[in-house]
């Protein structure tokens, strides 16, 4: 039964006998959590009016759902998350890699980026919001500052960690710079980038929901807002709950981003064969 | 002499630093290298091997002196030679075949084309059935054949290997030993092996070359005239085994002056 009889194999993946069960109590935990809150609801022990219960959030989940305006919301923020996400990991990133050019350049750029990157952020989005509009726009932007200096320092750290020794049978095998920074510094700090996706799409998320918060017409943060200003708690949550089911999908879609990019770029020490 | 001479070292001295920290790591190195020889470099360490290759290499600026290879100078001119070191530097996320052929598609050689060029010998290093798997999936043996091919493979005359075998078991050392005699005969490149192991540099080398401590100077030059292939069993030989005296014996007075015990 102990796990330390386990016999260490070389297998890629050690199969947990336990595998089952886990998954078991999982899902079991969280259908129990539900029922006890439903259970809780009808027995009086839970007020229901701050509280609400899940058949209650379900159906007003379904009234939004058939008006249509729910699948807008989710689309509206989902939409600016991804968005603002993608460009601000791409810019970041490629910005950290290019500071590989000039040694100068990044020293000088790097106590602004820790400035910057220790700025709370969503203290700016009033502002944002009044450069770029109350639209879309002004959301992506929120998401994209939050992720694109975090993204350029990681992969800055990754361009200094370079083995050098790398570098030199490159230049001795004759390559130019450029090709020392496409096959050599790019590759290699791969597997920094890859690392910050998960908390990065957690960040591009924070900053577009808080940018609906400020100031919006459309999004899930703008429904919960504007729930809560009428008193309508039901509708928070069903907004609390979608956006937890929203962001949980993106996450898993982090994760198996991050699976298909790290099996062509790790190192391999992590792995067993 | 010098007409025939390939790879021609000429006063090359290096110090670093500045004012009273400067330190001279070799100086007023000289010395001919015939096409085709294989020549090991011999010395105790710190005598600034790394840093004689460096320069060779065009990787490193001499304070002094200059480094021609078929006349031309290869001073500040990376990606004339061959370098092999010991570490096998391989990239982790290439296959071993990418590996490989990186010297030559970094010079525009097409994939398809760099791996016909490469078929032949990956076979003969017994790399066959591991083109596609990562470097970490391979013993440090094997690793390091996959360097030397890589270094093989640039197409470069003159390779330099600085102690490639040098962390490799004695017996994984001498198979390795032995590939690299076979095809050096066959490729017929000029060879400037550094090792620490006079047996290993005995087994190799046409010419041998003994650096004093630190700063490096060119002690004496020694001809090892046996017959190729060379084996094993030539370490055995009187006459290579008197040779192997001298050179230890030099070594080790070399040593004494540095750090008298």
């Amino acid at each position: 039964m102990s796990r330390a009889k386990e016999p260490k194999t070389g297998v890629r993946e050690v199969r947990d006998p336990h595998k089952h069960l886990v998954s078991l109590w999982r899902w079991g935990l969280l259908i129990a959590l539900i029922g006890l809150w439903e259970a809780g609801v009808r027995l009086g022990w839970i007020d229901r009016y701050f509280f609400s219960s899940p058949t209650e959030i379900w159906q007003t989940a379904v009234v939004r759902w058939q008006s249509g305006q729910l699948w807008r919301d989710i689309c509206y923020t989902g939409l600016s998350t991804l968005l603002g996400f993608l460009l601000g990991t791409v810019i970041g990133s490629v910005v950290g890699l290019l500071f590989w050019f000039s040694r100068p350049a990044a020293l000088v750029a790097e106590p602004w980026l820790v400035v910057l990157n220790a700025l709370p952020k969503l203290a700016l989005a009033p502002v944002l919001v009044i450069l770029f509009g109350i639209g879309f726009t002004s959301k992506v932007a929120l998401a994209f500052l939050m992720t694109v200096i975090v993204s350029a320092m990681s992969a800055w750290s990754g361009v200094q960690a370079v083995d050098p020794t790398l570098t030199t049978l490159m230049v001795s095998l004759g390559a130019k710079k450029i090709q020392v920074f496409a096959h050599l510094v790019v590759p290699s700090t791969m597997p920094w980038m890859i690392s910050g996706l998960r908390v990065n799409i957690a960040l591009a998320m924070a900053g577009a929901i808080v940018g609906e918060f400020i100031a919006s017409d459309r999004g899930l943060g703008r429904m919960i807002v504007y729930a809560g200003t009428t008193f309508d708690l039901k509708l928070v949550w069903v907004g609390v709950t979608v956006l937890s089911i929203l962001s949980v999908l993106m996450y898993l879609g982090v994760v198996a981003l991050e699976g298909l990019l790290g099996r062509r770029w790790s190192s391999g020490q992590a792995e067993n064969d | 002499m010098p007409s025939l001479a390939y790879l021609h070292v000429d006063g090359v001295t290096k110090r670093f630093g500045s004012g009273r920290d400067r330190v001279s790591a070799i100086e007023n190195v000289s010395f001919d290298v015939r096409e085709g020889t294989f020549l090991s470099i011999l010395g105790p360490s710190g005598c600034g091997k790394s840093t004689l290759f460096n320069h060779i290499a065009g990787l490193m600026q001499p304070t002094e002196g200059d480094v021609t290879i078929g006349g031309a100078s290869v001073i500040g001119k990376p990606g004339q030679v061959g370098y092999m070191l010991q570490k096998d530097l391989l990239l982790p996320w290439r296959t071993i075949e990418d590996n490989i052929i990186l010297g030559q598609t970094l010079h525009g050689t097409s994939k398809r084309d760099a791996i016909a060029q490469a078929a032949p010998l990956i076979e003969r290093c017994g790399l066959k059935g591991f083109e596609r798997h990562r470097p970490h999936q391979l013993s440090g043996g094997m690793r390091q054949r996959a360097a030397l091919l890589r270094t093989l493979l640039t197409g470069k005359d003159v390779l330099l290997l600085d102690e490639p075998f040098g962390a490799l078991d004695a017996i994984t050392r001498l198979q390795l030993q032995m590939l690299l005699t076979d095809v050096w005969q066959e490729m017929r490149k000029t060879i400037l092996f550094v090792t620490h192991d006079v047996d290993e540099a005995l087994l190799l080398s046409d010419e041998i070359l003994l650096l004093s401590s630190r700063p490096g100077r060119v002690l004496k030059r020694f001809f090892v005239d046996q017959p190729r292939p060379r084996t094993p069993e030539m370490l055995a030989d009187p006459a290579v085994a008197s040779l192997k005296a001298e050179i230890m014996s030099m070594l080790w007075k070399e040593v004494r002056r540095d750090e008298p015990c």
